[in-house]
């Protein structure tokens, strides 16, 4: 572990409703026309090593699930570029395409990423078949290798996603992806939507298949434990920026930016051998509206330590191993 | 260590008879959809069962025209339903005016719908200008009333069976492209079509094989509609004789020859093709409501 595989280099993604021919001919006339644009991902740099699992953390709405589909290549950024290897994720031009299959998505929710009137097989065999993975007489054995890889039967080829459970369709979407022999998994949210108990089946087999297949991770999710469970590294993620990118257990252990902070208090704990009452605390105030990021810090409305500073000058990701985007980091152990 | 295999829930019901199930529930729609497959299986084995070849003017005996039902003529049968102008029996002309009323509609349903669908689907799956500018022309066509255009089209086209179908499909493909691209643009967003992009798939493959066949339940509502239409507008092009040439008449040229005479109480040579039409196109927009009722998600219930 130790080569850069993925690198993100300043990735915006700005969402901007078309203009409609009558606004135009508003415009032209005179009339002021509001343009809505969502800074879903903000300037955002970082990298994946290979073979690690890298956890991306952040409340709903800031942008992570966007930040996964540029990487896998499903939107192409505003601006900046994601490579792996050194080679674009996406090719050039007004409608770019994805021009790698080294890069596969595990979606959020099994129930709308599997199409519903295709077979099982079919799903996870059109892939590797178009690639010239696998030819058409193999492609049935080639299904049930990658059936038996996430622990269903090879009959299950023959079935449409609707007679299939949430946990067994999130193992078919990760056969899917995993059938493009990819170097890389995008993980979004793979197991939010699904129940506790099917959550650690399908975590473990995360970490089965990441032994066997020595595959590299990004793995999105909102859920602090699971990301620590599962992860080596971890960027933590506030309306469309990285704020705090470090190892698992610095980051969990000694959080430097408030944020990082503000969030690990505010899951709440179990405490056994007290009698003191057990509160946790939230964070104050809402998430600002991507459609209007405030000016400087995005996190500075809600910090506690924010000063003068902090609401006119956008904080950068320093460079250290444990990097933070604060003017003023948290002490170790504060 | 290996995980064991998952055991599957086997669901012996599938789409298609859950479908069936719930459409026998309605007999106002089994008996149309009875009356459909009874015309339709009619027109197909008509050179059988009619009496009389009228195509073949040879056999008609001019004697013969314009007798009442019931009338025994030249051949030694008898005619049912009378006779026209030309001494055809109306019920052999009637059931190969159906053959070719049923052939044309199906056939020209069939064309605008693999072409309206195609494009307004794949509209909805590029974006941008490209869907703007097909479907303002889409829009710009629907503004125009289709029996106008299919009337210009067949006047300029000429008489035949393809121009007429060409006249139809122009007419009404664009009522499909408007049904697929709806549906279309809400399947465009939906998680399978990004997973298939993120595979990726190419645009192709992505359209013909994940959206579209997602888009079909409204589609094949329109198409039941648009089939009865396309037999009614063929009908009309045929009595403003802009259709068929005389010598095949489907429906609406037998219902146009014998209009003039309806005033001299020989109301039978038009009457009972226009029956004939009216069951037919009746019979199907059943099938089609209850079809609607049923696909349409708002009115489950």
């Amino acid at each position: 572990m130790s080569a850069m595989l993925v690198d993100v280099v300043s990735v915006s993604k700005r969402f901007t409703p078309s203009v409609s021919v009558g606004e135009r001919i508003a415009a032209w006339l005179g009339s002021p026309v509001e343009t809505r644009t969502v800074h879903a991902v903000d300037d955002v740099s970082f990298h994946i090593r290979k073979g690690e699992v890298l956890g991306l953390v952040g409340e709903s709405g800031c942008g992570k699930s966007t930040l996964g589909r540029v990487i896998a290549g499903i939107h192409p950024p505003s601006a900046g570029r994601a490579t792996i290897d050194g080679l674009p994720v996406m090719g050039e031009g007004r409608k770019p395409l994805k021009t790698t299959t080294r890069i596969q998505m595990v979606f959020q929710d099994p129930f709308a990423s599997l199409d519903p009137r295709i077979r099982i097989g079919e799903t996870i065999g059109e892939g590797p078949l178009a690639h010239g993975l696998v030819g058409k007489a193999d492609v049935h054995a080639y299904v049930a290798q990658w059936l038996a890889a996430v622990g269903l039967p090879a009959e299950a080829a023959d079935r449409f996603p609707h007679q299939f459970s949430g946990g067994q369709r999130q193992r078919v979407a990760i056969a899917r992806a995993l059938a493009m022999q990819p170097d890389v998994l995008v993980c979004d949210e793979p197991v939010a939507s699904l129940d506790v108990s099917i959550q650690a089946q399908i975590i473990n087999l995360f970490l089965k298949l990441r032994r066997e297949l020595d595959v590299t991770m990004l793995f999105i999710s909102h859920d602090l434990g699971v990301v620590r469970h599962i992860s080596d590294r971890v960027a933590i993620m506030y309306l469309g920026r990285i704020v705090e990118l470090g190892p698992t257990a610095e980051i969990y252990d000694r959080p430097r930016h408030p944020y990082t902070r503000a969030l690990l208090d505010s899951v709440p704990k179990l405490v056994t051998g007290s009698d003191e009452l057990v509160t946790f605390k939230p964070i104050q105030g809402e998430l600002p509206s991507p459609l209007s990021p405030p000016p400087g810090c995005h996190f500075h409305l809600r910090c506690p330590s924010a000063q003068a500073r902090c609401r006119t000058d956008a904080p950068r990701l320093d460079a250290a191993a444990h990097s933070v985007s604060c003017h003023f980091p948290l002490a170790a152990g504060e | 260590m290996s995980a064991p295999p998952v055991p599957v829930k086997a669901l012996a019901d599938t789409p298609f008879a859950r479908f069936r199930d719930e459409f026998k529930t309605s007999p106002v729609a089994v008996a149309a959809l009875g009356v459909v497959v009874l015309i339709c299986f009619v027109a197909l084995i008509a050179p059988l069962i009619s009496p009389q070849n009228p195509y073949d003017l040879a056999r008609l005996v001019l004697s013969d025209a314009r007798r009442p039902p019931g009338y025994v003529g030249s051949g030694g049968f008898t005619h049912w339903l009378g006779t026209d102008a030309q001494g055809r029996d109306v019920l052999s002309a009637i059931l190969y005016g159906l053959r070719i009323s049923i052939q044309i509609g199906l056939i020209a349903g069939g064309i605008a719908f693999a072409l309206g669908a195609t494009l307004g689907a794949f509209a909805a799956y590029f974006g941008g200008r490209l869907e703007a500018l097909i479907m303002r022309i889409i829009d710009l066509q629907l503004s125009f009333p289709a029996i106008l255009l299919a009337l210009v089209l067949a006047a300029v086209l000429g008489q035949g069976k393809w121009p007429l179908i060409a006249a139809l499909v122009t007419a009404q493909y664009a009522y499909f492209a408007r049904t697929a691209h709806g549906a279309a643009s809400t399947e465009r967003s939906k998680d399978y079509v990004d997973a298939a992009l993120s595979t990726p798939l190419a645009a192709s493959r992505v359209v013909f094989r994940h959206i579209l066949p997602n888009c079909l339940p409204p589609l094949i509502v329109v198409a039941t509609v648009q089939i009865a239409n396309s037999i009614a507008l063929e009908a009309t092009l045929s009595f403003l004789g802009l259709g068929l040439p005389i010598t095949e008449p489907s429906l609406g040229m037998l219902i146009a020859n014998g209009f003039q005479y309806m005033l001299s109480g020989r109301y039978w040579i038009s009457i009972y093709p226009g029956v004939a039409l009216i069951v037919l196109i009746v019979a199907i927009n059943l099938v089609g409501d209850q079809v609607r009722d049923q696909l349409n998600p708002r009115l489950k219930r």
